[in-house]
């Protein structure tokens, strides 16, 4: 098989949070624990959870703008953080980030120009001021905007047209992956399809490969090929997206799939019930259980370790 | 006779290109324990319906037409007497319930302030009341005692803080405006349980105010879709998301990723509504929709859409409207 793009092994974190007392050891928060992924070229893998469960994390670290406590992460073969600083800056060019406010994300000072320009001034050899405009022209076409569009300020475009303008800082540098975390969630359904639209034309253009972040379950349904569940750090189930989605096995999965609003208002589907937890949770047991109606003895004592299950990898004891 | 009529609402407000209508001639009504849905875009009035309702639109604002709540209309009335009303007569739910609650108050004091002002109970009284709502909207006082501070609560949690505080005085319509917007799916879910459990149990009237057409297909009975201040389609939630009339509404609805999406063969584009949310100072003379619209003709561009009823709870803005051929 094909080596992977993207491979994440064995990918702990740990913060440090303030101290209450002065002569006590920080104590740590644990925001991921033990992830192993493998992304292929030209694929789109989604990560999905619920806030507070380590995407962003893991995104940041993917991106190496974070140092993993312990794990690493090889892109193209590549330890990203074995390598001296100009090596990996020189690396950098080939895996970039859409960021998920088009607002917060863009310099209100900086003309396209210049913002859509920055990641060739910082990471490729030096282009003339002309070479730079005439790349960054076409690649706002390519994202569906006007190659005059170069002189004008983000204030001026929407939402939509902002993301637009993210992404094409992003592919500016001809990258093979792209790190998408929620960069679709602050837009309108409407501008949400047409950039999701373009993402995907882009990549069969490109060969891109996404690693797709979002809460959204039915975004991530619809984009991508492979997904995991994350949840309180840990991937608790792995799989294709049609698997994964037709026959979620892992309760958590269940719970979040259940709890999608219907669009169809006849649809009145079956509800989440709320969950009296029948066991006590310890430092050992499954980080699920007091939130699982399946859980038995041995979930409180051990916690699961991710299984492959008819090609499809879940962490749970009682999954079906 | 309904419980609130709004007849031909409209609302300017004061902005950098001088006064624009944001809203324009909006009509609805709801009865007693009725649910209504306002579904739209960012931009499209929905908020600022609200802020009508409650009267708490800027003071700069002008507003014309009728809110009539009970057989009184609302916009006559002094700010005295519209106090009166607000948070006892109609309550809301407000967005964000990390910039909603006051962070240097204790929650207690902000679930009883309403019932300070409106109801006149005693300190007892109100203590027992504020208990009561607490254990209302899940949040037993044993584990949540009152002098803690928002920042001290989870984000569903500070949601459930928003609604006590928006019952507190047993109010006959509750507005929620895109309640659960901030929130994670699965506590989307159990915040969506309360206040629909919460509105039955009471009979409350509940206005659902969300860009989600989940949400508003779970909840509502009747639904108005909202575009550019203007209302392109009513009517019951199933005739509205099962026979979509207008092409604003088509469009939404073929522009969500639907779940299941997966187990379609191939790669399907999401069919995009193409263009985008004309500006306040630039919205054409006709149609709001025209510019985006493939069935436009010029008549839509010239003359706005008047209501056309298409059965007793079905009425769509448009001289278009779409039929099964053009869903296909």
């Amino acid at each position: 098989m094909k080596q992977p793009l993207v491979k994440i092994e064995d990918v702990y974190k740990d913060y440090l949070l303030p101290k209450k007392y002065l002569f006590q050891k920080a104590p740590v928060f644990r925001a991921l624990h033990g992830i192993n992924l493998a992304i292929h070229q030209g694929t789109s893998f989604g990560i999905v959870g619920e806030s507070g469960c380590g995407k962003s994390t893991l995104a940041r670290i993917v991106m190496a703008l974070d140092e993993p406590t312990a794990g690493t992460v090889f892109f193209g073969g590549q330890d990203l953080f074995n390598l001296s600083a100009t090596k990996l800056r020189l690396l950098r060019r080939n895996f970039q980030m859409v960021f998920q406010d088009p607002y917060g994300s863009l310099n209100p000072r900086k003309d396209i120009l210049g913002i859509v320009a920055e990641p060739l001034d910082t990471l490729q050899e030096t282009l003339s001021y002309a070479q730079k405009k005439e790349r960054v022209a076409q690649m706002l076409v390519e994202v569906g905007l006007n190659a005059r569009d170069t002189d004008k300020f983000p204030h001026e475009f929407s939402g939509g047209q902002r993301q637009r303008i993210a992404i094409a800082r992003a592919l500016i540098t001809h990258p093979s992956l792209i790190v998408a975390d929620e960069s679709v969630s602050a837009l309108d359904v409407s501008v949400q399809a047409q950039v999701l639209n373009l993402m995907m034309d882009l990549q069969e253009k490109y060969n891109l490969t996404y690693m797709f972040i979002s809460h959204d379950l039915s975004v991530v349904e619809y984009i991508t090929d492979r997904v995991a569940v994350i949840y309180m750090g840990q991937i608790v189930e792995q799989g294709t997206t049609k698997a994964l989605f037709h026959r979620p096995l892992h309760p958590y999965t269940q719970t979040l799939l259940r709890a999608v609003p219907d669009v169809n208002p006849l649809n009145k589907k079956r509800k989440n019930k709320p969950i009296i937890p029948l066991f006590e949770k310890t430092d050992a047991s499954c980080p699920f259980l007091d939130r699982c109606n399946r859980a038995t003895k041995i979930c409180v004592n051990t916690a699961p370790e991710l299984i492959e299950n008819e090609g499809q990898f879940v962490a749970c004891f009682n999954a079906n | 006779m309904a419980l609130l009529q709004v007849q031909d609402l409209c609302v300017t407000l004061n902005t950098t290109h001088g006064p624009q209508e944001v809203i324009s001639h909006i009509n609805f009504s709801i009865n007693a324990g009725e649910k209504l849905g306002i579904v739209g875009e960012s931009g499209c009035g929905k908020s600022i319906t609200a802020l009508a309702l409650m009267a708490l639109l800027p003071p700069d604002s002008k507003t014309h037409g009728k809110i009539i709540l009970a057989g009184q209309d609302i916009l006559t009335l002094n700010s005295s007497k519209i106090c009166s009303i607000r948070g006892n007569r109609i309550g809301m739910i407000f967005q964000e319930p990390m910039t909603a609650l006051n962070p240097v108050k204790q929650i207690g004091a902000q679930i009883s302030e309403s019932i300070r002002l409106h109801l006149k109970l005693t300190r007892k009284q109100t203590l027992e009341r504020v208990i009561e709502l607490m254990d209302k909207v899940g949040l037993c006082v044993t584990r949540f005692p009152l002098n803690l501070y928002p920042h001290q609560l989870s984000g569903g949690q500070r949601q459930r803080v928003m609604i006590a505080m928006a019952i507190a005085c047993n109010p006959e319509i509750l507005i929620a405006d895109e309640p659960t917007t901030a929130l994670d799916v699965t506590v989307q879910e159990q915040i969506l349980d309360l206040i629909l459990g919460l509105t039955d149990s009471s009979g409350m009237a509940l206005i659902m105010i969300s860009h989600d057409l989940g949400v508003i297909a779970q909840t509502t009975q009747n639904v108005m879709v909202m575009y550019t201040g203007n209302s392109v389609e009513m009517g019951s939630t199933v005739d509205v998301f099962q026979n979509m009339l207008h092409p604003y509404t088509y469009g939404l609805f073929s522009a969500i990723p639907n779940v299941g999406s997966s187990l379609l063969p191939g790669r399907k584009r999401l069919c995009s509504i193409p263009g985008q949310v004309p500006e306040l100072h630039l919205r054409p003379r006709g149609c709001n929709f025209a510019g985006r619209c493939s069935s436009a003709s010029t008549i839509c561009k010239e003359k706005e859409p008047m209501a056309t009823r298409v059965s007793d709870h079905h009425q769509v803005w448009c001289y278009h409207p779409l039929t099964c051929e053009d869903k296909k």
